[in-house]
């Protein structure tokens, strides 16, 4: 066990410390170069540095860089490219607008590494009632599951330490059911994922200080469906993130296309007197999670940010009971 | 307000649990013989009624989010 042990403590460490200490000359590097953009959910002209994401996959790389030093497995080197190609593209977004098909697209080629060193296995495993093999299906699970993750975490990161918070909730609750269907290795795997987000939150809660950007959303949801993958727990990692996928559905079921945030008209959320976020009744602003939680009544950005957080962690639970019931099959 | 919410989470979450058990229980066993060993064409026919249960799970969800949205502009 210690063997497991020291490694897990060491790139936790590592992962946290990356993104705590790179985070603030990070932000300093962006005032400096004027890479803000407006805070719209401030009364005052609030400018905030983006994107976060240099520092996210720094401290992504940097500890599974110390995790493949002590296991060698071809599900590190999985998750690191995968991470890193999710990075790239995002960092393109981030400097240049591109259209709303960029990133779903460029993002299939995230998931090749997966493929490439056969770092996956067919059998989709289902709570109470087993696996069920079916290598078409799985492969286009595969080739659509980063772009799923990397975008639902993108479109949830509209409120100051939403994404990072949600990925911090998320991503534990994905380590837990891990350690519970006794895939050790993949859980200490999976942990840097979690004390990266709770690093980066730091940073990113309201106040923002800075704003991970298309960069680090995509590369933190990356990951994610790449561990999803590479650890066998698909169905379950689905379950952790209900909340944001949710916001996905409700944001495509009411556009019915891929459409980029800033192409919208409609403002499916506006601001009371006092600043408050309220849902508008505009009827071609796309439903999204946020206006469904305002349906009953305008509250505060920070107030917003807690359901979330509120539904993360309902959404969490379930997923933990889902690995338990992974281990009694009826 | 959240009660919907919370509500709409459970219910996706019983119907993956529900829809895996379709999977694993009726399209698992399901096979088409004569086809050589790789069984291309149960494969790809499974993948086409699991793509369809995924469509119908999320045209259930559709009608329970309409449902849960004009209830809570109610009240």
């Amino acid at each position: 066990m210690t063997e497991l042990i020291i490694p897990a403590i060491i790139s936790c460490i590592i992962a946290f410390f990356t993104v705590y200490f790179i985070t603030p000359p990070l932000i300093k590097f962006l005032q400096k170069r004027n890479l803000a953009v407006k805070d719209v959910n401030k009364k005052d002209h609030t400018m905030v540095v983006r994107p976060g994401g240099p520092s996210i996959i720094a401290g992504i790389i940097a500890s599974e860089i110390v995790l493949y030093y002590f296991f060698q497995l071809n599900e590190i080197l999985a998750i690191m490219i995968t991470s890193f190609i999710a990075f790239v593209i995002g960092y393109t977004d981030d400097r240049k607008v591109m259209g709303g098909w960029f990133k779903p697209v460029a993002l299939v080629i995230a998931s090749l590494p997966i493929i490439l060193l056969g770092t996956y296995d067919s059998n989709l495993a289902f709570p109470l009632f087993g696996a069920v093999k079916i290598p078409i299906l799985y492969f286009g699970l595969i080739v659509f599951m980063i772009p799923i993750t990397g975008n639902t975490i993108n479109s949830i990161d509209v409120l100051n330490g939403v994404a990072s918070g949600f990925m911090v909730i998320a991503s534990f609750s994905l380590s837990i059911a891990l350690f519970i269907l006794q895939n050790y290795e993949m859980a200490i795997i999976s942990l840097p994922l979690g004390f990266v987000s709770l690093a980066f939150y730091k940073y990113h809660k309201i106040p923002s200080k800075i704003f991970p950007g298309d960069s680090g959303a995509l590369t933190l949801g990356a990951m994610y469906g790449a561990i999803a993958i590479v650890g066998h727990v698909e169905i379950i990692a689905a379950v952790a993130l209900l909340p944001a996928i949710i916001n996905s559905f409700l944001f495509l079921s009411s556009m019915k296309r891929i459409v980029e945030h800033r192409q919208i008209k409609g403002k499916p959320v506006d601001h009371t007197e006092d600043f408050r976020l309220q849902a508008t009744s505009d009827k071609t602003a796309p439903i999204t999670l946020v206006r469904l939680i305002l349906a009953a009544g305008p509250l505060s950005e920070k107030q917003v940010g807690f359901a979330i957080f509120k539904l993360a962690i309902f959404s969490g639970i379930l997923a933990v009971i889902t690995a338990f019931m992974m281990r009694v099959p009826i | 307000m959240r009660i919907g919410l919370f509500g709409f989470l459970f219910v996706m979450w019983a119907l993956i649990i529900a829809g895996g058990g379709i999977l694993v229980t009726v399209l698992g066993p399901f096979s088409i013989s004569g086809y050589g060993d790789f069984d291309l064409l149960t494969s790809i026919l499974k993948a086409i009624i699991a793509i369809i249960l995924v469509i119908v799970w999320i045209l259930v969800l559709s009608k329970l989010k309409n449902w849960i949205f004009k209830k809570e502009i109610k009240s």
